[in-house]
């Protein structure tokens, strides 16, 4: 027997490019924010957009977050989802309007009391609301994609239309609450105070989100059974449960997203939630169909995009997502963060 | 004769075929049998819809992919016939070329959409299409110089299709004018493309699609391009369905974004597949009957039933005729579950 | 010698319109090692994968000591005391290494000394602890597919071609891994095709053709009859 050649691996040295490409989908929020300055001349404007398209972003963020993990975790693809986006939205606002004297009150703490039973609110009801859309509409469709399609849009229809029936046809308008009216002004731009809590608020969900994923048992579960749920159960977990679990905490969120939203747009109606849909898939596309990150990060673009592209020209504005959409497929078939599947 | 009209996909059930030939006779003669300006335009609206349905039934049922933008389509063939029609006068030339335009437009558009999602996969489909139709939707709605916005564009058709010509005087009592004869270009436009359809669905391509639908991996195993396959389906359907919209702007001479591109319609598209029975093509003649003729009179009786009830709590707003919709998506719901092969599928089992 | 950890009555199992298992009977004896032998294609995955209740029996039982888990869950089997080593390595790539012995673990934080006993076991391991399994080579990770199984004590492992497509060098660490195992007791159902490594472990030993299982016996009388091993599998055994 001859002796095979010694192995003897070396470590070439990765090119510029290569060690960029994993940061390629977050670098791309700052190239977008610089590509912003560059056709927005009014550094003022800009930042005001820019602030906006942030806010915007975390709030798309926190409705299409649930949706990328429930098809991760479980390849469930849920068109149903924006029906917790208007859920959401109603339940807070109806909160809202009968604490008339919290919102009203010029105290940031009663305010603030306020909007925190709002959202507790419509995340209750959501959540509720996730897992009896999951037992009844969800679950007798499991693994037959077409059919998940046609019954969760079927559910959609059903969910807008009582809506309709308990709260009226008609838009709801509603005001923030007085603390959170207006705006503050900071290098000469002005910055609406409701933008900023959005902005908070989405960085302490997402924030939250990724030490649940990365530093609990649960979290990962969850990973692992992204990526492998069969393994996941012969190890001795039942992924059925923590789906379920997963299933109400994104509807919750989805909700969440939903009340932030309306107030945002300081008006709500029954389609609200179809409309989102059209953002949310497109983010959850561009980010990478169950990853949680490319989420976030396809949320912040399109959020900028559109606010750049209302500004510069307002028109295009939804066509500009779209291109944003073909311009990346282009470059990675499977989204930015592509999810690797063992199966 | 009939064996090869139909391609050899007889309806093999008894049943079936007598409703298919009642319906047949029904619409080729509903001027005579239903005079009524509100029944010939309810007949009228049946036949469009039976190609529509049919053509997404060949995406749905045979290439088991789900589209959400297939109203598009439909509008981009309205829209081209509308917009031909008023830019280059009321002449059958103008009517070909929107149409013609109007379906390589949908076909080309399809293309795109088709390869930019079906090579990763089918599901892609589903999302990219409604983001994009949504999109489009906004669009036509915002170009109001061209598209004439929310109010949509009426314009007029042919002097020959349209009531004040006249052809003759009566025929069992019924006036020959050019509103009968824009019906039967409707009528005949659409039993043709229907025809096409069931030709298509029939042919070894048709037959690939299917094996692709009940195993990919396979198919591409044995050596078939499912891409390839998948997009040409898309383009084929997406062309058909503009044509359809074509022949409803014929039959309207107006189209809007309510009539043509809305959600509601591509609900009920999707309702008329799955009731009538997916992958049959015939499911789209039953399904689009019995859809338009309960949204023309069933709706009436809801609204009855919801005045009847109008001392109970909650009830009247349930059976209100403006929740047709919800009752809709329920039964859609409950068909998918538990009568997933539509009436067609039933009859030719029982 | 006492009753057996596992058996297998009659159980069918269909994958789609296939008829893969055919009424397998099967026993593995307590505290040793039983292989599971036969060409490819003839139903030892998906024997083990039944078992752990991936597939479905359509028909027989599935005792675990003397309890029917025939119909039970798969997670549900697996806390009954079942580590199973899939011939993919079940691997989740993402994770660190250290995360997937803290998933491994069902029954609370991993055992300080069960996990030295491992990385003496596997020195890999300890190196790469903290990076992610996917960066891990072909032997490493099955070293980690079978880590995961020893964290915890189980009542029956289920391991499958652990030495499949590997440089000898690592089959010889993992022989040995899986010979201390067997040192400490353990009851392994193994199935491997890797004759030397078959000869080294196994004390009995059963063979399935189209289904089936056609002998089973020590796993001495097999190794030491070429005859036998022609007839059962079609090919001797050495010169695999």
């Amino acid at each position: 027997m001859s002796m095979a050649p010694e192995h003897a691996p070396t470590m070439a040295r990765l090119s510029l490019a290569q060690r960029l490409a994993p940061w390629m989908p977050v670098l791309l929020v700052p190239l977008l924010v610089v590509a912003g300055l560059l056709a927005i001349p009014n550094t003022s404007s800009w930042l005001t957009l820019t602030v906006s398209g942030l806010a915007m972003g975390m709030m798309i963020f926190l409705m299409a977050s649930g949706l990328t993990l429930v098809f991760g975790l479980m390849d469930v693809i849920n068109f149903g989802h924006g029906a917790f986006v208007s859920v959401g939205a109603f339940v807070g606002v109806s909160v809202l309007l009968m604490l008339g004297g919290l919102t009203g009150a010029p105290s940031l703490a009663l305010n603030l009391a306020a909007m925190g039973l709002a959202v507790i609110g419509a995340m209750l009801a959501t959540g509720a609301m996730g897992w009896a859309f999951e037992k009844v509409i969800v679950e007798p469709v499991y693994g037959h994609h077409l059919k998940q399609i046609l019954v969760t849009m079927g559910g959609l229809i059903v969910v807008e239309q009582l809506i309709i029936v308990l709260w009226g046809p008609e838009e709801i308008y509603i005001s923030r609450p007085e603390a959170l009216k207006g705006a503050i002004t900071f290098a000469g731009a002005a910055l609406e105070k409701y933008r900023l809590v959005a902005v908070g608020l989405g960085l302490v969900v997402f924030a939250g989100m990724r030490w649940t994923l990365r530093r609990t048992k649960i979290g990962l579960i969850v990973r692992a059974g992204v990526e492998n749920g069969e393994m996941v159960q012969a190890l001795g977990y039942r992924l059925r449960l923590v789906f379920v679990g997963v299933f109400i905490a994104g509807s919750a969120l989805a909700g969440l997203g939903g009340v932030m939203w309306g107030l945002y747009q300081e008006v709500v109606s029954a389609h609200m939630g179809n409309q989102a849909m059209i953002l949310i898939f497109i983010v959850v596309i561009i980010g990478g169909l169950g990853s949680v990150e490319g989420c976030f990060i396809g949320a912040l673009l399109v959020g900028l995009m559109q606010n750049y592209v209302a500004f510069l020209e307002p028109k295009v504005a939804l066509i500009s997502n779209i291109g944003l959409m073909v311009a990346i497929l282009m470059w990675r078939p499977m989204g930015m963060i592509p999810v690797v599947k063992a199966k | 004769m009939i064996k090869a009209v139909l391609s050899g996909d007889m309806p093999r059930s008894s049943v079936l075929a007598l409703v298919l030939g009642l319906i047949l006779i029904c619409l080729a003669l509903a001027p005579f049998l239903f005079p009524g300006v509100r029944t010939v335009d309810t007949a009228a609206r049946i036949c469009v819809f039976i190609v529509l349905v049919a053509s997404y039934d060949l995406l749905l049922g045979y290439g088991g992919i789900v589209s959400f933008a297939h109203t598009m389509f439909f509008g981009i063939g309205a829209y081209g016939v509308a917009l031909a029609l008023t830019h280059m006068g009321r002449g059958f030339d103008a009517i070909l070329v929107g149409a013609g335009a109007g379906a390589l437009l949908a076909a080309a558009l399809a293309f795109v959409i088709g390869l930019f999602s079906l090579r990763v996969r089918a599901i892609f489909f589903a999302m990219i299409t409604l983001a994009v139709a949504s999109a489009v939707a906004v669009l036509v709605s915002q170009l109001s110089g061209l598209t004439g916005g929310e109010d949509g564009l009426t314009f007029q058709t042919p002097r020959t299709l349209g009531p004040a010509f006249k052809f003759g005087d009566e025929l069992f009592g019924v006036k020959l004018n050019g509103k009968l004869l824009s019906y039967y270009v409707v009528f005949l436009g659409s039993l043709v493309l229907f025809l096409l359809m069931l030709r298509v669905v029939n042919s070894p391509f048709g037959r690939v699609l299917q094996a692709i639908r009940e195993n990919d991996f396979r198919a591409e195993a044995i050596g078939y391009r499912v891409v390839y396959y998948r997009v040409a389906a898309t383009c084929l359907s997406a062309a058909v369905a503009a044509l359809a919209g074509s022949l409803y702007a014929i039959w309207l001479r107006y189209v809007g974004p309510d009539t043509t591109l809305s959600m509601e319609i591509m609900i009920d598209i999707l309702l008329m597949v799955v009731i009538g029975g997916m992958g049959t093509m015939y499911g789209a003649v039953i399904g689009a009957t019995l859809l338009v003729l309960a949204q023309n009179y069933l709706q009436n009786l809801m609204g009855a039933a919801g005045s009847l009830v109008e001392a109970l709590p909650v009830l009247p707003q349930l059976l209100d005729a403006d929740r047709w919709l919800l009752w809709l998506g329920v039964l859609f719901i409950l068909s998918v579950y538990f009568f997933p092969t539509g009436v067609v599928g039933r009859l030719r089992r029982g | 010698m006492s009753d057996p950890i596992l058996r297998l009555e009659g159980v069918y199992t269909n994958i789609a319109q296939y008829h893969i298992l055919q009424g397998v009977e099967l026993e593995v004896p307590r505290g040793a090692v039983t292989m599971l032998l036969g060409r490819n294609g003839v139903g030892k995955t998906t024997t083990l994968r039944t078992i752990i209740g991936h597939w479905r029996a359509r028909q027989g039982r599935i005792l675990l000591d003397g309890q029917d888990i025939t119909q039970m869950p798969t997670p549900a089997i697996a806390r009954a005391g079942v580590g199973f080593v899939p011939e993919d390595m079940g691997i989740f790539a993402n994770l660190t290494v250290e995360e997937n012995m803290v998933l491994a673990a069902v029954s609370g934080p991993i055992d300080s000394a069960r996990l030295d006993w491992v990385f003496q076991a596997f020195p890999p391991l300890k190196t790469f602890w903290k990076s992610e399994a996917g960066n891990l080579s072909g032997g490493q990770k099955q070293m980690l597919s079978i880590a995961r199984a020893m964290v915890e004590e189980r009542r029956l492992y289920l391991i499958d071609e652990p030495t499949k497509g590997l440089a000898p060098a690592i089959v010889s660490t993992m022989a040995r891994a899986l010979r201390e195992l067997k040192a400490q007791g353990a009851s392994i159902l193994l199935v491997e095709q890797n004759f030397s490594v078959a000869r080294a472990l196994g004390d009995s030993a059963c063979v399935m053709d189209d289904g089936r299982i056609i002998w089973s016996g020590e796993m001495r009388e097999l190794a030491t009859d070429a005859a036998l091993q022609e007839r059962l599998m079609g090919l001797s055994m050495e010169a695999h």
